[in-house]
């Protein structure tokens, strides 16, 4: 067995990560500077970046802590509003403002998670989904009704919230891509992400190991909270005008079945789904009336053919496979497996 | 497997010669539950020492599972008291006793199946590591250090079954018996002092019970900790257990030696019906 094992350290993997993804971030930042890709390219190529945020955090409460939330474009919605109104009122220059909005968009949305998921996550299954599929209501219902708190125009209602400076650019989008699936990962593969697992794995069986439900529940609720904020902020400065009527039920809707196309637990089939259910509908513009058709009818045929997703639970490594192709007997070390990296970007 | 000499306690119960001056690691009195009308378990009362393996034996339907589920207040119960180690667990939830040194194996194994073998101890392993969330999200030099030390921990304690190798596989496509093996695995790597097992053998052939039942001394030996276990295999329960339990409508029929329990008429009766003379243990 220990013939020819090559093993790349852990600071190396880092390092070869995080180098591939920043020469990502250049070329592509490169390209649409240069005007290589068309500013509608880029728009489309930008809102993929949203989605994947937002599928990658609806996957830490779907996939890896096992319940259905319904509700996750109101944590959307509640970070958009938290980071736009900042924006739109304060006077720091926008280039400190825009990351302290984005900061600010996540943090809004994990206090409010964690106050809909402590009594939310008593329930069970179904209840849980009700539970949830009311929060994202209500939000949107508030966000709709209220244009006003205190004498202070914040939401502006139905009348929508306009001229939030219009930051969201590729370079900024896909660094809290990076950021987030990097922070998810390391999650995950640590003592908190595998107590997370175990609630969705058995909680009986769990609770015996000495983890406590409650506090592990609240805590993959809270993250997936949390990126949605992340990903609502970065939406309010990419649409620069945010309507109530963005956040309803179907967005939820929309970023469940991403995450179920792609397999729940998979951090790499969320990111492909995204991308692939973002930019469909962009390509067949012509039929964009048909979407949710398509949505269904593609939910339908994967459920059917592919329960578990297009990629079940796998999660890419590149270590893994780069020490694949330069081992000369592909056998799989134990400890390799027990290490997986999840992809990042 | 030398059998140690049990000495009765008065108003309590019996305890091993070895652990008597040290004080019992479980100490059971009166405990009661009612599921409806129904009295599941009834005045039960037991004492257990610090090293002793004790089994809790009835028919089905007797209350066993009930009071490992009592014991680890799965169920909170209608009446008595339970100290472990001195303190009472009244009101505690179920992950505070595991933390307080109760762990458990299920009779329909409950592993987290999707999870590699490794994995699944390393949960068992959750609270020994103590590294913080930000050491993990920013993967700071603690998060390293301890990891490595989980996974260190989690090869001994898979090698005492000889399951190092399987590590990498997921639990839920180990076959029967290895599964078994894992659960009682990952219940060690929670730190108990008190070891829970409810039907360790089931499903097991003759020579798979055999190593089990060398096994079960051989954590008892390692570890230090008491044993209790609930058990249909007459010959593990007979050939390991220094104390046993009989159980039967919810209450305790028979206590004492295995010698003592294999003669007991009011024992022979609860598993074989009145007039047969001669057990068939």
């Amino acid at each position: 067995m220990k013939q020819q094992q090559l093993r790349i350290p852990m600071p190396v993997r880092y390092l070869i990560n995080a180098a591939l993804f920043a020469a990502f971030l250049l070329v592509g930042n490169l390209l649409v500077e240069g005007r290589v890709i068309s500013s509608y390219y880029a728009k489309v190529i930008v809102l993929i970046g949203i989605n994947i945020i937002l599928t990658v955090s609806l996957n830490v409460a779907t996939g890896y802590l096992g319940q259905l939330p319904l509700g996750h474009a109101g944590f959307m919605a509640v970070g958009a509003y938290a980071s736009a109104i900042f924006l739109t009122h304060t006077s720091i220059p926008i280039g400190i403002a825009f990351p302290m909005g984005i900061a600010l968009g996540g943090i809004v949305a994990g206090i409010v998670g964690i106050l809909i998921g402590i009594p939310a996550l008593r329930l069970k299954g179904d209840y849980l989904a009700i539970i949830t599929l009311g929060f994202g209501e209500i939000i949107r219902v508030i966000l709709l009704n209220i244009d006003s708190v205190l004498g202070f125009k914040l939401t502006y209602g139905a009348a929508s919230l306009k001229n939030i400076p219009k930051e969201t650019s590729f370079f900024s989008t896909y660094l809290c891509v990076g950021i987030v699936c990097f922070l998810i990962h390391a999650m995950m593969k640590s003592r908190h992400g595998r107590a997370i697992l175990s609630v969705r794995e058995n909680e009986i069986a769990a609770e015996s190991c000495g983890i406590n439900l409650t506090y592990y529940k609240t805590l993959g609720f809270t993250a997936s909270a949390f990126f949605a904020g992340v990903a609502g902020a970065l939406y309010a400065s990419y649409l620069g005008i945010l309507n109530p009527s963005g956040f309803g039920f179907m967005k939820s809707i929309e970023i469940l079945v991403m995450v179920v196309l792609g397999g729940m637990g998979s951090m790499l089939g969320s990111v492909v789904s995204a991308t692939v259910l973002t930019a469909v509908p962009e390509m067949l513009r012509a039929f964009s009336d048909y979407r949710m058709i398509v949505y269904s009818l593609l939910l339908i045929v994967v459920m059917i053919f592919k329960p578990s997703g297009l990629l079940g639970q796998y999660d890419f490594s590149l270590s893994r496979t780069l020490e694949s192709i330069f081992r000369r007997k592909p056998t799989r070390h134990p400890a390799d497996a027990a290490n997986a990296e999840g992809g990042e970007a | 497997m030398e059998r140690k000499k049990l000495i009765p306690i008065p108003s309590r119960g019996l305890m091993t010669e070895r652990d008597i001056g040290k004080p019992p690691i479980l100490d059971i009195h009166s405990l009661g539950i009612d599921f409806g009308g129904l009295h599941a378990v009834e005045d039960f009362t037991l004492v257990m020492g610090r090293t002793e393996i004790t089994g809790l034996i009835g028919p089905n339907g007797a209350g066993k599972t009930t009071v490992f589920n009592l014991i680890t207040n799965v169920y909170q119960p209608t009446r008595g008291v339970i100290l472990l180690d001195g303190i009472d667990t009244k009101g505690k939830s179920t992950y505070q006793i595991n933390q307080m040194g109760v762990a458990r194996t299920f009779q329909n194994i409950r592993l987290f199946g999707e999870l590699s073998v490794e994995e699944n101890v390393l949960i068992g392993l959750h609270n020994q590591i103590h590294y913080s969330f930000a050491s993990s999200l920013f993967r700071l030099p603690g998060y390293w250090k301890q990891e490595k030390q989980a996974r260190e921990k989690a090869g001994e304690l898979l090698s005492i079954f000889g399951m190092q190798d399987l590590r990498a596989h997921q639990a839920g496509s180990l076959p029967y018996g290895a599964q078994r093996r894992l659960e009682i695995v990952r219940a060690l790597a929670t730190n108990p002092k008190l070891l829970l097992l409810d039907e360790p053998a089931a499903g097991m052939n003759p020579a798979e019970t055999a190593e089990l039942m060398e096994n079960i001394c051989k954590i008892r030996d390692t570890f230090q900790i008491a044993i209790m276990l609930i058990e249909h295999d007459m010959s593990l329960v007979m050939g390991i257990c220094e104390g046993i339990a009989v159980l039967n409508y919810g209450k305790i029929i028979a206590k004492g030696t295995p010698d003592e329990i294999k003669n007991n008429p009011v024992v022979i009766e609860a598993y074989l019906g009145k007039k047969e003379e001669e057990g068939a243990c």
